[in-house]
């Protein structure tokens, strides 16, 4: 076996010991011992990341056995890590983006008590260590242990300022909605081991297993694999759980929505890619349900005044992106975007966590605005990340969002359409977004306007670092009609295996120069519009409804909420306080009332004893002679 | 003689010890009925035996068992009375009555 693959369970490793040892130590540690070892760790896997990346760039990949956890007769669940092509890279996203969110962290969070400060790190490394779990795992029920621990985690960091009730409901919120799709994940795995009769990867992909698969069967397995994605990474109907998740600190945000958790969805499906491409109906499931996600979510953020909200839902946004191109076929590009997704996406939360910080905790955009003279860095490097996302030519975004809309094209011009449309609300949001944070008049108090500051090194050092990636992140994968190879796809396609894009370059050509248009005159409309913000209340009725997310969450509870309530009610006036009391309570009065009755028996006079004796001596021989 | 009469007196003899220990409430009386219905019993075997004696086809030991259960039962009887009257004795040095429903107390 290679030699560093040897390593590789440290990766995982390292961080579960940091979460071992904040979380013990969280009432001893020094804040700043604290950050060393949270950082450290998931800076000492990052270089582990790299050296096993490096090893698999080469060709070298490897399947390897630490421990059998389950045995059945038959079905056998092995502790095993798988490095590839996509787990590798997913390697290297995680702990670097993960190490960059704990370094802005140790001084975002260095307000905190240090009892909280530790424990803030000690969830974030077990964060960062069940989702490298995730997809280090070699079969489904690893990564599922993973799957759970991510979505375990997320409900720690969102509700860590759990005093405030409001917070704790949204990590309720996330949870539950996890929990939903956890089920159909749950049930799809069981669905292939009673089938297969295995969970690791590689004994299902095979072909000769995946033939065992009758149509219905492989549809009902991916439909509820793509129940589970829609839970962790946020996609209709189970969405809402990820906007209201950012109750949590902002660097919380960041690596929810760029590093991990999120992405988990995305990777599952490509990791099933082969079980997928089988599946059309599934496919155009998928398709369609990310094209409403982005659309739908692309749409409420136009008109959110909570600088985390505008991000969530432009995640939101850029996810079912991602799934347009995992419905397309084209799971490299959705690999791709979230990969370069995670760049920009990281910078953004944490530029706006530098915002945040510089306010005094204001989030409302409403009342900020001319941040650019006092935050140089921070404003610059949150527009490189607004140029990525919105797919300017030549940023990272640009080449992931192109590969998209080409799959997209080609599958359909229809959902290009809908995604073209989606990319200007994107463009157009986000830089609603900037104009509104960082140019014309400060719009808050005097002492807001006072405080303002640039965050320290600790906070602007990840900024620089992801915008540098923001920009050249893309050049990975520029297609071969922009002169390039492709290298992703060529890297990746080992695993995963995108559809053969047979568009003419000319077509390409036409594609890019429309969507970059298009992308730049929504930019300047949004220029044009908020350059000059003034505060001013919704008008029309689009845009109440918009800025009260479409009343899906009203709707979610009118449907599901209140009835699920009333039926506790229910159940607790009828069912728990009539029948089971009734039923307990009603055992103990019998009995109280029948020894009561058969007190009198006991009258111990010797004559009635006699007479019972008597009388049953009587019984009996009537029983003996008669009976 | 018939059997039947045998068997008549024996079940009047017991049913008026079994009345006399349930109505009765001196103790020494209820001693008395008591042994009234063993002695009953005691009757009914013997004359059952004396009739199976005569029976050719039923093995002669038949006959004797009846009457060693008979003796049986007097010593039985021989030691409850030896008990039971020194219980008697006893109550009515404590509470000076041989009167049963006086001794109330089980009930507590």
């Amino acid at each position: 076996m290679n030699t560093i693959f040897q390593l590789a369970w440290l990766i995982p490793i390292l961080p579960l010991v940091g979460f071992v040892i904040n979380g013990l130590g969280r009432k001893t540690l020094s804040k700043t011992l604290v950050g060393i070892i949270g950082s450290g760790v998931i800076l000492i896997s990052f270089v582990i990341s790299v050296l096993v990346f490096l090893q698999i760039k080469q060709g070298h990949t490897d399947v390897i056995h630490y421990f059998d956890f389950i045995q059945l007769r038959s079905l056998s669940i092995a502790v095993d890590f798988k490095l590839d092509q996509l787990s590798g890279l997913f390697l290297l996203i995680i702990t670097g983006i993960g190490f960059l969110i704990h370094l802005y962290s140790t001084s975002y969070m260095h307000e905190e008590d240090n009892k909280d400060f530790a424990k803030y790190f000690a969830y974030l490394n077990l964060f960062v260590f069940s989702m490298l779990l995730l997809v280090l795992g070699a079969n489904y029920i690893v990564m599922f242990v993973g799957w759970e621990g991510v979505g375990l985690c997320s409900y720690l960091l969102i509700g860590y300022w759990f005093r405030n009730s409001d917070y704790t409901n949204a990590a309720k919120k996330a949870f539950v909605m996890n929990r939903i799709g956890d089920l159909g994940f749950l049930l799809a795995v069981f669905w292939l081991i009673s089938k297969i009769g295995s969970v690791s990867y590689d004994q299902i992909f095979l072909s000769a297993n995946l033939a065992k698969l009758s149509v219905f069967d492989i549809t009902g397995i991916t439909l509820l694999m793509f129940v589970g994605a829609t839970g962790k990474s946020a996609q209709i109907p189970l969405y809402t759980w990820l906007p209201d998740a950012m109750a949590g600190p902002t660097p919380v945000s960041a690596l929810i929505h760029a590093a991990t958790m999120v992405t988990a969805g995305i990777y599952m499906i490509a990791r099933s890619s082969a079980l997928f491409s089988l599946a059309p109906i599934t496919q155009h499931v998928i398709t369609i349900v990310g094209l409403a996600t982005a659309l739908l979510a692309a749409s409420i953020a136009i008109q959110q005044n909570d600088i985390k909200k505008v991000l969530a839902y432009s995640t939101v946004s850029q996810l079912g992106f991602m799934f347009v191109a995992l419905g397309t076929g084209n799971y490299v590009a959705a690999v791709f975007h979230v990969l370069t997704h995670a760049f920009f996406k990281a910078l953004m939360f944490l530029g706006s966590g530098s915002v945040i910080h510089a306010m005094g905790g204001e989030q409302d955009i409403r009342k900020m605005g001319g941040l650019h003279k006092h935050m140089k860095i921070t404003s610059i490097t949150f527009f490189i990340g607004c140029l990525a996302i919105s797919g300017i030519p030549g940023f990272s975004g640009f080449f992931s969002k192109d590969s998209i809309l080409s799959g997209a094209y080609e599958y359909h011009p229809f959902v290009y359409a809908i995604a073209l449309f989606t990319a200007l609300l994107t463009a157009f949001y986000m830089f609603r977004l900037y104009f509104i944070t960082f140019t014309g008049k400060f719009r808050g108090t005097h002492d807001q306007e006072h405080h303002l500051h640039e965050s320290p090194l600790a906070m602007t050092f990840p900024l620089i670092v992801l915008a540098i990636l923001s920009i050249v992140g893309g050049y990975i994968g520029v297609p071969a009609s922009l002169g390039g190879h492709d290298e992703l796809s060529i890297y990746l396609s080992p695993v995963v295996k995108s559809v053969e894009q047979s568009l003419a370059h000319e077509t390409e050509y036409v594609l890019m120069g429309l969507s970059s248009v298009l992308v730049i005159l929504s930019i300047l409309f949004a220029w044009v519009k908020f350059r000059n913000y003034k505060n001013a209340l919704p008008t029309t009725w689009l845009q109440k409804v918009l800025e009260n997310k479409w009343y899906v969450d009203e709707f979610y509870q009118k449907i599901v909420v209140e009835p699920v309530q009333s039926l506790s009610v229910f159940f607790n006036n009828v069912i728990e306080n009539k029948i089971v009391d009734g039923i307990v309570n009603g055992v103990g009065k019998l009995v109280n009332y029948s020894s009561r009755q058969l007190r009198w028996l006991q009258s111990g006079q010797v004559g009635a004893y006699v007479l019972l004796m008597v009388l049953g001596m009587l019984i009996l021989f009537f029983i003996q002679l008669f009976l | 003689m018939d059997i039947k009469l045998y068997i008549i007196l024996a079940i009047t003899l017991f049913t008026i010890g079994m009345i006399g220990v349930l109505v009765r409430r001196n103790a020494i009386i209820i001693f008395m009925c008591v042994e009234l219905m063993l002695n009953a019993v005691n009757l009914l075997l013997v004359a059952f035996s004396k009739m199976h004696a005569l029976n050719p086809s039923l093995s002669p030991t038949v006959a004797s068992d009846a009457q060693i259960f008979v003796f049986f039962i007097m010593v039985v009887a021989a030691a409850e009375v030896s008990v039971g009257l020194a219980i008697i004795v006893m109550m009515y040095r404590n509470v000076h009555t041989v009167d049963v429903n006086f001794l109330n107390r089980l009930k507590h």
